[in-house]
């Protein structure tokens, strides 16, 4: 058997040097006169391990990693030995216990094979899921997600089913799909790795979402700062078109579903679905009031399903697998896996499945592996930029959306962003409200000038200007953002304000010099 | 006054007619027009509870509007109800029993059983942070009218704890590019209601917001000036500005006006209403009446800004005679002018007969002038020598419409387009010359309204923005009849005419006799392509596009009016529309556009030679007795002289003597040599008109006109919409323009004695049944009525021919095509066609005077890249343009909006003298000369053609006639 060698090529491993590990590979193996066939998989997540090497023999698969390309050569030479043998061996990366302990639900396929391989997808359980709906009713279809339990994936976490269920009754001569692909939230980049890596079971779970609400048209909409997700969802719905997956004859049955894949252009509010809206429709991406829900009246007034990719995708496997396969993971209300994205200052970051229920201190601490600086973890900023910085003290929380709204959290899209003790939590503070002011659509009052207002107080808070005076107005503003804004942005820009406020209050207390550092 | 429409009546108590201004309607106190906030819903009632009271609204409503319907005031900056809700200023928000947080009530609808309480402890304090934080970047100019300013007073917001020296855009230029508003940044809160206006209700998008968050800033096309930019100076965006970021300049000099007039527009056809606004006694803005129907709170450039020509400097306010024109003019008291004026005409029919002397009305005059006019020249000079400028633009209508449908005028309301499905536009160019009916327009076209467009020039509708014609039919000049013979032929062929409508509604034999005609072979659409240059499979598709569409609606212009076959056409038209069954309901119909304030009501009032008023045809014994007794004269039997034939008659020496009132024959009608020649051999021309026009340089008796500013009257429009204008300010020459009709009849021994036109209306609506429930107290009352308004139709008729044609049934007449005898030749191989430009008014005497000219300063000769390059001649060069009448000389545009080998050109200026080329061929049946149709020949030339020279001469003279007699 010619010797399978895996580099992903993926955004995150390519960043860490894959591309030239690849190039290495293929150079070398002609050096040394081996046979090879070269797969660009894409990351199984671990990105701490990136670029990840895998070689597939008769002996079986196993890794290397952190690989650079000097490595490539030497561990060709030395046979690409086993765990142990070699300093950069991992030997079976599937046992890898940061791997083994996740479950991998949606994320199984990430990784193993060729993304763009349609064959491998298929061999993988792929397109299991759009057959089965092919042979339920549209109601069919809505009862198998709704029974699921599976909750929007983008943020919101609005049960999926109620959202189809109320397309699936709007009556209308033309229904959309919109895949929300616009991730923005620091610290995530799960939508990026599942279109990057399997792409397919994207296209399917929007296929089963036609299906079942009657859209014959799917939109993804995708920011244009994924160059790579845009090529391969690019190249992935061409083969998916020409394989019938997509079509006029989705799979044989007659029943026509297609998909345009649109860029977006730089801004963080058209991951806002009415803004999303708007831009696919050639607009400016200006936040919509609600109601009417897009729901009834979405792209171009008629009733749209807008999800996330991951919960598009989650679709096609609770379809193949069944609904209750999906619910019997999670607790409470928060039923199957979250996809958690462990970023900023840890040791060991990347993509992370699990089912609700775990602790955030099981993440952060355990696959997480602390700090990447080793310090103590001060705050932790879970759900993106809008998310509430949570002290160490609240490691024991729940990761399910009750309980870490019952703190004053949410998960959102599940970035999990650390910061070590070193962090300067008033410095966060002013970074929510610069965030906002910089990517306000500028619809709404409060979000447009309370943001940058929120800056100016911030500020002189610290600067030691009138310290009390402007505490009291900077919460008078973040009341008229929370209770006035038009849309989460500015309704949420004060939750990691105010938590900061609340949690870290001696880091307000403290002026700061002209530079903005402590003196 | 909070409600316009319980104004006083009209009683007018003064008696003794020829004193100025009886019966003079108070201005009202100014206050801004109502605003509700978001616009009406029409469901089924809602009952809900606004702070305790029980408010009953129809389901769709807004909270907002909910609210301000039972007297609740919420405050609002980013609603207003000439446009959908929007959401972004927040401080309308509210609170609702049983919701969480506090909704926006603009975006809210009302629900059954809702408990709102608008104004508590947490709503307040959110609207005064939110206004604080307006108010951190707001340093507005004084003394205007601020919404935000007002409500940050109602609040008890005196300033803002903000940081006022953080960012801000306080240091942005004020735009003061536009020449009647600015726009200044500081005051602008970035509310979108001027670029929604541009959008929604203009339809122009040339307005748009650049940057985003705080960076938002309101941005002309890419960031241009307004002046640079694509606007169109309609004034939407200003109207809808809320704190004065927007302003009209001359608001912004004179300051808030402080009392107001309603009234209606003196431009185009569409015959928009107005809030005359003003400041200690001088009118400082026109402001879209928000009730008025034919506009509904829309306005254009036109109507909204291009008014300073009524107190300009060329204004001639003095009374002026002289005994030959090559005289100066020697002004004088009304008196002595109306005597000399009477004497003339006395002593020339005394001399040639009562015949010799005649009348023009003007379209741009009001009913009751036209009417008193044209009851001047049948009582007073005891003829019927009377015509109307339509007879150049709209008689063909007034023929064809009464022929086949028995009613000379549209069937329509403008609103009724909202319900059109197809849209067939044919020798019409909305967006220029009917610019507020084409906002409605565009609206539908946005909603996914077909659109066939008829004309050979691509019109802005053809490819606009948000717009694009489905067909653009590019047929050949002076083919009309052809194309409307081979739509037929097509519909006809697909089998999809309306049996049903033809069978119940129409003349069954005269249906089957047409049928037959159109289904020859010679009029498919095959065999007609060569004719009108319309691929036949093109047509054929459009054909059914218009014939399929549930409601389809034809609006046509002066392009179907001004040919040979103009009246052929017109019922051709109507064909279309009988043979689909596009009539007698919302949103189909037959629909001539205007050109002028009141072409219908010229046309209504009895101007043509051979009608009364009501179009009652003057043989008719019956009808001549009911005026005859009420003018206590004997009337003439037989039709009097057409203008062409006044001409003619002038020329041959049997015509000598002419009254006209606010009409520019020599400008405005074609060949201009021979108009020339006719005016000069008249022995007295009186002319009444603002300006010293063109035609009154032929005249010996110059009577000062009023502007309609100045008077009293009513004007109806193309949908019939008979619509008040109010006197404004006094008339800066003594007397409304009926007021010297009524001296000059006086003096001629016919008695008048009207103290209003209040009671001229009477006497119309005595005399004409179609007329008989208008009165003035009922105008004020119903705001406007469409005619026919009588005991069937006590507020009027929106929709004509509802259950039966007005002529009982339908009649499709024949309609050959018959080549117009004007083609090209090897001498004149080129097509010349006219139009209009949307900054400029007809001849221009208005807008010539205003800043309008800054958009269009002067005429050019549009023609083909392919022609031009074929002559050498590059965009900008000075082309000569000859026909066999003439020649003149204009700059050249070098375009691809006409086809190759048809030209174009405008006439708003004299001196483009486009009138030098057309030719005196005209409408069979009504004389409607053939403007659109001219064969010529273009060259490029260095020098101005022998004509514009001599006119150059002309005018210098009498320009110097005009100074000598100013100057005693």
């Amino acid at each position: 058997m010619t010797l399978q060698i895996y580099v992903p090529a993926d955004t995150t491993a390519a960043a860490l040097g894959a591309d030239a590990v690849a190039r290495t590979v293929v150079v070398e193996a002609s050096r040394h006169g081996m046979p090879i066939e070269l797969v660009r998989n894409g990351s199984r997540g671990a990105y701490w391990l990136e670029p990840l090497l895998e070689v597939e023999d008769e002996q079986g698969r196993r890794g290397f990693g952190p690989v650079s390309p000097e490595d490539v050569g030497e561990l060709m030479a030395a046979g690409f030995p086993n765990a142990g043998e070699h300093p950069l061996a991992l030997g079976d990366v599937d046992d890898l216990p940061w791997l083994a302990q996740q479950t991998r639900v949606t994320f199984a396929r990430v990784g193993i094979g060729d993304p763009l391989s349609l064959a491998d997808y298929r061999a993988q359980g792929g397109v299991a899921g759009l057959q089965r709906a092919l042979t339920l009713s549209p109601q069919g279809i809505v009862d198998e997600i709704k029974t699921s339990g599976l909750r929007g994936r983008g943020g919101a976490a609005f049960p999926t089913g109620i959202k189809w269920q109320t397309v699936l009754d709007a009556p209308a001569d033309q229904k959309y799909v919109c895949c929300n692909a616009d991730e923005g939230d620091s610290g995530t980049f799960a939508d990026r790795l599942l279109m990057e890596a399997d792409p397919f079971q994207l296209i399917e779970g929007m296929a089963i979402a036609g299906l079942a609400v009657g859209a014959t048209k799917g939109l993804i909409y995708l920011r244009s700062e994924y160059p790579r997700a845009r090529a391969v969802m690019d190249a992935a719905l061409a083969l998916a078109r020409q394989e019938q997956v997509l079509g006029d004859d989705v799979l044989g049955s007659g029943k026509t579903f297609n998909i345009e894949l649109r860029l977006g252009a730089n801004a963080y509010i058209c991951g806002e679905e009415t803004s999303m809206l708007d831009s696919l429709e050639g607009k400016r991406g200006l936040v919509r009031y609600k109601p009417p829900l897009p729901a009834i009246e979405g792209l171009h007034g008629k009733p749209t399903v807008v999800n996330n990719v991951l919960s598009l995708a989650a679709a096609s496997t609770i379809l193949a697998s069944g609904a209750d396969a999906y619910e019997a993971h999670g607790t409470g209300r928060s039923r199957g896996t979250l996809t958690a994205q462990l970023g900023g200052n840890i040791r060991r970051g990347g993509l992370v499945e699990v089912p609700y229920g775990q602790t955030l201190g099981e993440l952060v601490d355990g696959f997480g592996a602390g700090t990447h600086s080793g310090r103590p973890i001060r705050a932790i900023q879970v759900g993106g930029p809008l998310g509430t910085y949570l002290p160490a003290a609240l490691l024991e929380t729940p990761l399910d959306y009750e309980a870490f709204a019952a703190v004053g959290g949410m998960l959102g899209h599940g970035g999990i962003v650390v910061f070590d003790d070193s962090v300067d939590m008033s410095g966060m503070a002013r970074f929510a409200m610069e965030f906002c002011a910089i990517e306000s659509c500028g619809k709404c009052t409060p979000c447009r000038v309370g943001s940058v207002r929120g800056v100016e107080i911030i500020d002189r808070i610290r600067a030691g200007d009138q310290p009390e005076l402007h505490l009291e107005l900077l919460d008078e503003l973040c009341d008229t953002m929370v209770d006035g804004s038009l849309c989460a942005m500015g309704g949420l820009t004060p939750a990691p304000v105010r938590s900061a406020l609340k949690h870290f209050p001696e880091d307000f207390q403290r002026p700061v010099g002209p530079g903005g550092s402590y003196e | 006054m909070s409600n316009p429409i319980n104004s006083p009546t009209y009683s007018a108590t003064n008696t003794g007619g020829a004193g100025p201004s009886p019966a003079v309607i108070p201005l009202r106190p100014y206050e801004p027009q109502p605003d509700l906030g978001t616009p009406p819903a029409d469901g089924e009632a809602v009952a809900l509870m606004i702070d305790g009271q029980p408010v009953s609204v129809p389901a769709g409503t807004s909270v907002l509007r909910a609210a301000g319907l039972a007297g609740i005031d919420i405050p609002k900056l980013c609603a207003t109800d000439s446009l959908d809700a929007f959401g972004s200023c927040r401080v309308c928000l509210v609170e609702i029993e049983g919701r969480r947080g506090t909704p926006a009530s603009c975006t809210t609808p009302v629900e059954e059983g809702m408990v709102v309480q608008t104004g508590s402890d947490k709503v307040q304090r959110l609207r005064r942070n939110v206004i604080e934080l307006y108010l951190s970047d707001h340093r507005p100019e004084e003394g205007l009218e601020n919404a935000l300013l007002d409500i940050a007073a109602d609040l008890g917001v005196n300033e803002s704890r903000y940081d006022l020296g953080g960012r801000n855009h306080q240091d942005l230029p004020v735009d003061e590019s536009n020449p009647y508003f600015r726009f200044d940044p500081a005051s602008c809160i970035v509310c979108y209601r001027c670029v929604r206006a541009c959008e929604d209700i203009q339809g122009t998008f040339a307005l748009t917001v650049s940057g985003r968050g705080f960076d938002s800033v309101i941005a002309a096309s890419q960031l241009d000036n307004f002046m640079e930019s694509e606007c169109v100076s309609c004034g939407a965006c200003v109207d809808a500005c809320p704190t004065a970021a927007l302003q009209e300049k001359a608001v912004v000099e004179a300051g808030t006006p402080d009392s107001y007039q309603l009234t209606t527009c003196a431009y185009c056809g569409v015959g928009c209403s107005f809030r005359a606004e003003l400041k200690d006694d001088q009118v400082v803005r026109m402001t879209p009446w928000k009730d008025g129907q034919a506009n509904e709170g829309h306005a254009c450039i036109k109507g909204r800004f291009a008014w300073g020509y009524a107190t300009h400097s060329d204004r001639i306010t003095s009374p002026m005679i002289r005994d030959s024109i090559d005289e100066p003019w020697r002004e004088v008291g009304w008196e002595e002018a109306i005597a000399f004026a009477a004497d003339r005409l006395k002593t020339i029919q005394a001399k040639y007969g009562r015949d010799s002397v005649g009348g023009i009305t003007s379209s741009r005059c009001s009913n009751e002038e036209t009417y008193l006019v044209q009851k001047l020249v049948r009582a007073g000079f005891g003829n019927n020598n009377v015509d109307t400028c339509a007879r150049v633009c709209h008689s063909p209508t007034g023929y064809g419409l009464k022929t086949t449908l028995g009613e000379s005028a549209g069937t329509q309301a403008f609103a009724s387009v909202a319900k059109a499905d197809c849209v067939v536009i044919i020798g019409a160019n909305p967006t220029d010359a009917h610019p507020v009916f084409a906002s409605r327009l565009k609206r539908r076209l946005r909603e996914g309204a077909g659109l066939i467009v008829v004309d050979p020039r691509e019109i802005e509708l053809v490819s606009g923005a948000h717009v694009k014609a489905d067909h653009h039919l590019q047929l050949r000049p002076g083919s009309n009849v052809a194309f409307a013979n081979a739509m037929a032929h097509a519909i006809l062929d697909a089998g999809l005419e309306d049996l049903d409508f033809i069978r119940a509604r129409c003349e069954v034999p005269a249906f089957e006799a047409w049928r037959d005609f159109i289904l020859q072979p010679e009029n498919s659409p095959e065999a007609l392509a060569e004719v009108t240059g319309i691929p036949a499979d093109q047509l054929r598709a459009a054909a059914r596009l218009y014939a399929q569409a549930d409601n389809g609606a034809i609006y046509y212009g002066l392009g179907v009016s001004e040919h040979t076959q103009g009246s052929t056409m017109v019922m051709g038209i109507a064909n279309l529309a009988m043979l689909t069954g596009n009539l007698g309901r919302e949103g189909v119909g037959v629909n001539p556009l205007r050109g002028q304030n009141n072409v219908q009501g010229s046309c209504d009032m009895g101007s043509f030679p051979h009608e009364l008023p009501g179009y009652r045809h003057v043989s008719d014994p019956a009808v001549r007795g009911l005026f005859e007794d009420a003018w206590g004269v004997e009337l003439q039997p037989e039709p009097g002289l057409r203008i062409p034939n006044m001409f003619d008659a002038s020329v041959a020496g049997r015509f000598k003597a002419l009254y006209c009132q606010g009409e520019d024959v020599a400008q405005s009608d074609p060949n201009t040599h021979h108009v020339d020649a006719a005016l000069r051999s008249l022995e007295c021309l009186i002319v009444q008109d603002l300006f010293l026009n063109e035609t009154a340089r032929y005249a010996h008796v110059f009577l000062p006109g009023s502007s309609f500013l100045e008077k009293n009257g009513t004007f109806t429009n193309a949908e019939r919409r008979i619509s008040l204008v109010r006197k404004v300010i006094e008339p800066l020459a003594r007397y409304e323009d009926w007021e010297v009709t009524q001296l000059l009849s006086n003096a001629l021994g016919y008695p008048m004695n009207y103290a209003h036109p209040s009671e001229i209306m009477d006497e119309i609506a005595a005399l004409t049944p179609t007329f008989a429930g208008v009165s003035y107290d009922r105008l004020d009352e119903l705001g406007s009525i469409q005619w026919p308004c009588n005991d069937a139709a006590p507020a009027g008729t929106p929709t004509m021919h509802a259950t039966e044609m007005v002529r009982g049934k339908g009649y499709f007449a024949i309609t050959g095509y018959v080549p117009t005898e004007e083609r090209t030749t090897r001498r004149f191989p080129l097509l010349l066609t006219t139009g209009r430009i949307l900054s400029q008014y007809n001849v221009g005497a208005q807008t010539r005077r205003t800043e309008n000219s800054r958009w269009h300063g002067e005429d050019v000769l549009e023609l083909h890249v392919s022609d031009a390059e074929f002559r050498g001649i590059r965009d900008g060069d000075w082309v000569g343009v000859e026909s066999r009448a003439g020649d003149t000389v204009l700059r050249a545009r070098v375009t691809e909006r006409v086809q190759p080998g048809v030209v174009y050109t405008t006439f708003h200026f004299p001196l483009t003298g486009a009138n030098v080329v057309t030719t005196e061929n005209s409408d069979w049946a009504t004389n409607c000369p053939e403007y659109k149709v001219t064969a010529v020949q273009v060259t490029r030339v260095t020098q101005p053609s022998e004509w514009q020279r001599r006119y150059g001469k002309f005018t210098k003279k009498q320009e110097s006639l005009l100074a000598a007699a100013r100057k005693d």
